[in-house]
């Protein structure tokens, strides 16, 4: 730790300190608790007949098993298809690895309700165009697939959340140490027998780790089930909270059932990250290399160009497919038209963007709360991380619990939590304000911010600022020379971590929206609600065009300050 | 006979061989350590003698059997070949326990189950490791792991055992200690090891003869006296143990060394073909120099550094900083005395 | 130039002492090092002499100014103390050039631009980096970062240089170099060092006078290298400072003998009165023979190390280390094997009382 001279320390410690609290107290704490205190107390005596009431409604325990349900089936299926493409791109001779490495990770940057959307225009059982082919053009009897269904949400989702498998367990099998196998090599095991008694075990917390994290995202996960679920009335958790908020305009026993609900999923999701822990903890051994041989591939011989066209026709269509809909539909004069450049125009996208206000205010609501949220969390994650980190205080064990706890919050209990605590309870009503998303996005990522900035700051060790004042600089020469300058690529880091994310959220702004303060998640999916197929698609698409412009603007703004 | 044999084994990586025809016999039960700078081609050529990659040209043959041959495009991988291997960073599986990690060999041969009891308890009493055999290797210190890997890698009772730098990820204090431990076991089960390192003192404690790699060509092969005391070159001179160089110019009655000539030291010329030349390079170790309080070649003491045992020097001659060591019961010059020196084993070599 | 006064110096953690009450002077243009095992308290002492940490009793002078008082809570800031200061890990900072870190001190001194040109260039010659004023410490090695610290504690001419273990974290052959080109540099500019380390090869090899410090912090003894290798003031230091034999001589009236054995004690007479005494003495003062005077052995294992040849001896049941230089073994018939018989003559022993040797038993 660095010291300064005993007195002065004092105070500025403390008043960071201070401020870190309190900026955590407000934005966290306080909405967690309140949905607590509303689930469990009634007229002021704690009350756990009128909960169990709740959980025994059918709608509430069919949600809950809704979510179970599918949120299990996304992770088996999730985990499959990752692990299968992470093992096929690290270690076997398939061509064009690198290319395909990272088109696995493009669902990644596609929210899964702009998904959902699309392949509803693809596959709804009447309207959609795939089924409308094969019943108009291939003279079928009925629709070939139906996505209104649970084994439809599964398959999107899955679509779009296996990348977290993908990730870890093709960093995994990249970095591990390749005499790790080579000793089971030389101790006689062939090919087979490695893969089952060393690789796989080794990989295997990886696996657990990301399938954990599907499950957890799946489970908070609105869109994809609004989309296409609530047709048939399947509903999870999260879209009966919806439900709830949006159709009772604030009845006091829809609240007492959303926040029993909210309980429900964030003990789950508690649940959850604690199994993660555990495993983790347990089981993710020191496997890493040091030296750089490569561990020894497959090779695919007759199979290989069969799993190439494969992975192509995978990301043809679970990307491509998807997104050239989209753009098309929303190019459509009128739904339900054939795709001929007659039907075709320029129109809606244009209406979208110049001239109807309730696109253009969602565009502009969704790019300034996204720069706001980033840019205060940034500044907020700092100062904190400073407090953790660097300084010597009690309590800051407090501090680092508070702030990453949002992290294993869903969205809607955040959103929850901040209607509870803005909504007039203090004197405060930012109820239908833009500032209420804004609080809620605070809450919602400064987790992101903390783990950005601290590992920045990890990095800047003690002794090189004790070398800056053995060279003659005062404490606060020091920060500004050496501190800050090297802590600013993970402020940046931090920025676009929650930008990005924020610019396309839906599970939290669709709770928190009013007329005015629609966010472009909420306008695409309150337009295809509506019935504006066409304008939502055309929304989306605008949407998707500039999420995909700022990954890549970030890539080399990241990348470029790498090599500088 | 010997036992293992490589005959001009060579493996190109592009258009840069990093093993260039390189032939070598191991007897049974000796030790030969492969030695040199990082990238001289020792573990490439390791890797092939276990069969993880294979050569581009020569044969590599263990007892009767081929392994590999260019010739006959003959190649036999490594699960088949029935050696035992440490590598640098222990390699131990961490999901298995000690035991299993040490029958992993056994279990895979399909031995039953008595007999791989039996044996793997013998590995693990010669290693020191009944005690922790049932916990997990992560529990152990990094000798510890290295114990498991030889343990596993001794199971077999393997002719030959291939050793990766299997010290170099230890603490310095341990290092010598497992040297030892390691002789001990060759001694007790006599099989042969092919060693690699670039610790030469490690290389000379624990091998019967030294091979010295580089950039993929042998130097020289033979027993660490010999290569020590008579290296073939100035690559091998200066890569093992300490060294100091002078340049000299050669005249018919002796070396001329900043401007004063000076008769042979020990009374050896250098050989011929250098004699030829007008200059050549007088190297010797910085302790095979004494001082000399009359006669010997004339210097200026710089640097006098005492380290305890030894006391080491920097002496001016001429241009040129000499090291010279000598033990602490040696008196020699204090800093900035003049001295003479004498050469007790001169090396000489040609300029370049 | 200055000296530097510690006087009663005391310092706590959390209840636990790590400096004992502690005085030294190190004497203005001398290279001084504090030598001790790890996590002993040197480095603590270190941070007090450069203002990091305050002292809790006595006080802290350089060059006749005293620059920590515990008892009128004076306590000057390290940027005002006028130091120059090398850490074990370089600290050099990786967002700024070579040249930008070198000039950093005379930057913050406000030392105007072409004065500031000149001397940053001149400390970077003078560590021999002279071309790499462009690079960025990602670009250097582990060596050369450490002479980037070298030149930028060095160029505002400080009056005092601190080193912390620099050179723990390069290889063998490195450090000896840099150990080298530290003591020339000393030489040259007549600089004050204070070297902190727990390698007793470099401790003797880079000091004027040194100081051996024990795990609870407390000098054991201060002096020349050879003084404290060579006349040790107790047996922790002569363990400290090298490779240490024991062997254990039991008096009996007016006769020694070997620890437990009847075998007779051969080698200069104790120096000290007691019943149970220890010899103590180095590898090198082990003088080998095949047979005559000395004490009788058997080589238990013989290790050829190219300079030198190691041995370890057996002698009546305590196992010794002799070293001897590889070419007087080979011209005098000195290369045993294990197992042979030898003679040990002993050039001279340190006396200690007690039994020191129990650890070494076979």
């Amino acid at each position: 730790m660095v010291s300064t001279s005993s007195r002065s320390r004092f105070g500025t410690s403390q008043i960071l300190f201070g401020l870190s609290v309190g900026i955590l107290v407000v934005v966290v704490a306080v909405p967690m608790l309140l949905i607590f205190f509303n689930a469990f107390w009634v007229n002021g005596h704690f009350n756990l007949v009128d909960v169990l009431k709740v959980l025994r409604h059918p709608q509430t325990y069919k949600a809950l098993l809704n979510s179970l349900v599918l949120s299990a089936g996304v992770t088996v299926t999730g985990t499959i298809v990752g692990t299968f493409f992470a093992w096929l791109v690290t270690r076997t001779d398939l061509p064009f690895k690198k290319t395909m490495k990272l088109l696995f990770l493009v669902p990644f940057m596609l929210p899964a309700f702009i998904g959902a959307l699309a392949w509803k225009m693809l596959l709804s059982p009447r309207a959609g165009y795939i089924n409308r082919f094969f019943v108009d053009v291939l003279g079928f009897d009925g629709p070939i697939f139906d996505i209104y269904t649970y084994a439809g949400i599964i398959l999107v989702e899955t679509m779009y959340l296996f990348p977290f498998v993908f990730i870890q367990v093709s960093g995994a099998l990249e970095r591990m140490d390749p005499t790790l196998e080579e000793s089971a090599r030389i101790s006689g095991a062939d090919l087979f027998t490695i893969t089952r008694r060393i690789t796989i075990p080794l990989v295997l917390p990886s696996i657990l780790s990301g399938s954990l994290l599907i499950m957890l995202y799946s489970m908070a996960h609105f869109g994809t089930v609004a989309v296409l679920g609530v047709e048939t009335g399947i509903y999870n958790i999260p879209t009966l909270i919806y439900e709830k908020i949006h159709q009772s305009a604030g009845s006091f026993d829809s609240i007492r059932s959303a926040t029993v609900l909210a309980t429900v999923l964030v003990l789950t999701a508690a649940l959850i990250l604690w199994l993660q822990n555990r495993i983790l903890s347990k089981g993710r051994y020191q496997i890493i290399a040091g030296k750089s041989f490569r561990p020894t591939e497959l090779k695919l011989r007759a199979w290989r160009v069969p799993m190439f066209i494969f992975c192509v026709a995978y990301i043809a269509f679970t990307i491509v497919l998807p997104t050239v809909t989209i753009f098309l539909v929303g190019a459509l004069k009128t739904y339900g038209l054939p795709f001929t450049a007659a039907n075709l125009t320029w129109a809606n996208y244009h209406h979208i963007l110049f001239e109807w206000d309730l696109t253009r205010d969602a565009i502009w609501n969704s790019v300034s709360l996204g720069f706001s949220a980033a840019l205060i969390t940034m500044f907020a994650g700092v100062i904190i991380s400073y407090v953790i980190v660097k300084m010597k205080v009690r309590g800051k064990g407090m501090l680092e619990f508070l702030g990453m706890l949002p992290f294993s919050v869903p969205g809607s209990v955040i959103a929850l939590g901040v209607i509870l605590a803005w909504s007039g309870k203090f004197g405060v009503n930012l109820y239908n304000t833009v500032w209420i998303i804004l609080l809620a996005y605070i809450a919602r990522y400064m987790a992101f911010s903390l783990k950005a900035n601290s590992a920045a700051l990890e990095q800047v060790h003690d002794s090189l600022v004790e070398a800056a004042r053995a060279s003659g600089a005062t404490v606060w020469q020091a920060l500004k020379d050496i501190v800050i300058p090297l802590v600013r690529p993970g402020m940046v880091a931090a920025f676009f971590l929650i930008f990005l994310p924020a610019l396309r959220e839906l599970t939290v702004s669709v709770l928190l929206y009013g007329p005015t303060t629609r966010t472009i998640g909420v306008a695409i999916y309150t337009l295809n609600e509506d019935g504006e197929t066409v304008y939502s698609a055309a929304l989306a698409g605008i949407a998707l065009i500039i999420i995909v412009l700022g990954e890549v603007l970030i890539k080399r703004l990241v990348s470029g300050k790498n090599n500088s | 006979m010997a036992y293992i044999e490589l005959r001009n084994v060579g493996k190109r990586f592009g258009s840069v061989a990093a093993v260039d025809r390189l032939n070598l016999d191991i007897a049974k039960g000796e030790c030969v350590a492969m030695l040199g700078p990082s990238g001289c081609g020792k573990t490439t050529t390791l890797r092939m003698v276990a069969g993880f990659d294979d050569l581009d040209e020569g044969e590599i043959r263990v007892g009767d059997k081929l392994l590999s041959s260019s010739e006959k495009k003959y190649y036999l991988p490594p699960e088949k070949r029935n050696f035992g291997m440490v590598f640098q960073a222990f390699a131990v599986w961490p999901h298995l326990s000690v035991f299993e990690n040490v029958a992993f060999p056994l279990r895979v041969r399909k031995l039953p189950d008595a007999e791989i009891m039996a044996r793997t308890e013998e590995a693990l009493r010669h290693t020191n490791l009944l005690a922790a055999a049932q916990g997990s290797p992560d529990d152990l210190s990094g000798g510890g792991k290295q114990r498991v890997a030889l343990a596993r890698a001794l199971v077999i009772r393997p002719d030959v055992m291939l050793l990766d730098e299997p010290l170099s990820s230890l603490d310095p204090h341990f290092r010598e200690e497992m040297r030892f431990e390691i002789k001990d076991l060759q001694r007790r089960f006599g099989f042969s090891i092919l060693y690699v390192t670039h610790d030469q003192s490690e290389a000379m404690a624990l091998s019967d003869r030294i091979l010295v790699m580089r950039a993929g060509v042998v130097q020289q092969i033979g027993t660490p006296l010999e290569v020590y005391g008579s290296p073939a070159n100035r690559f091998v001179f200066e890569f093992i143990g300490l060294s100091s160089f002078l340049q000299a110019g050669l005249s018919p009655s002796g070396m001329q060394i900043d401007g004063v000539t000076y008769p042979w030291p020990a009374g050896l010329k250098p050989p011929a073909e250098l004699l030829a030349g007008a200059a050549a390079l007088l190297a010797a170790r910085p302790t095979e120099i004494d001082f000399v309080s009359e006669g010997g070649v004339r210097g200026k003491v710089l640097q006098k550094a005492y380290l305890g045992e030894t006391i080491d020097y920097r002496i001016l001659v001429g241009q040129t900083e000499l090291r010279v060591q000598k033990t602490r019961r040696v008196a020699g010059p204090a800093i900035g005395e003049h001295c003479g020196l004498n050469f007790t084993r001169p090396h000489w070599y040609a300029l370049t | 130039m200055a000296s530097v006064r510690i006087e009663g110096v005391s310092k706590s953690y959390a209840g636990r002492s790590v400096l004992p009450s502690l005085s030294l002077e190190i004497q203005d243009g001398e290279c001084f090092t504090l030598l001790g095992p790890s996590g002993c308290g040197k480095t603590v002492l270190m941070r007090l002499i450069a203002g990091f940490e305050s002292p809790d009793s006595g006080s802290i002078a350089i060059g006749g100014e005293v620059v920590a008082s515990a008892l009128t809570g004076q306590a000057l800031p390290p940027d005002k103390r006028g130091l120059g200061m090398v850490f074990q890990d370089y600290a050099v900072w990786p967002h700024m050039s070579v040249f930008d870190n070198v000039s950093y001190p005379l930057k913050l001194a406000h030392t105007p631009a072409t004065a500031l040109q000149e001397r940053g260039r001149r400390a970077i010659d003078l560590v021999g980096l002279g071309g790499l004023e462009a690079r960025l410490p990602s670009q250097l090695s582990g060596g050369q970062q450490q002479r980037v610290a070298l030149a930028r504690a060095l160029v505002s001419e400080p009056r005092l240089l601190l080193l912390d273990e620099p050179l723990s974290n390069l290889d063998a052959n490195l450090r000896e170099e840099m150990r080298f080109e530290i003591k020339a540099l000393q030489r040259k500019l007549g600089i004050t060092i204070l070297y902190v380390t727990h390698d007793q090869e470099i401790a003797l090899g880079i000091s004027d006078r040194l100081a051996v410090m024990d795990d609870k912090g407390v000098l054991r003894q201060i002096g020349a290298p050879q003084e404290v290798y060579e006349h040790p003031t107790d047996d922790f230091v002569f363990r400290f400072l090298g490779i240490a034999n024991f062997l254990p001589v039991r008096r009996d009236g007016a006769a020694f003998y070997i620890g437990g054995s009847s075998a007779a004690w051969i080698g200069p007479a104790p120096d000290k009165q007691a019943d149970q005494l220890s010899a103590g003495f180095r590898p090198s003062d082990v003088l080998l023979s095949r047979s005559g005077e000395g004490l009788p052995g058997v080589v238990r294992r013989a290790s050829f190390l190219g300079a030198q040849v190691d041995y370890l001896i057996d002698i009546a049941g305590t196992l010794i280390r002799a070293a001897l230089p590889s070419h007087e073994c080979l011209e005098r018939g000195l290369l045993f094997v294990e197992g042979e018989s030898c003679c040990v003559g002993l050039a001279t022993v340190q006396w200690f009382i007690g039994d020191m040797a129990s650890g070494a038993r076979v």
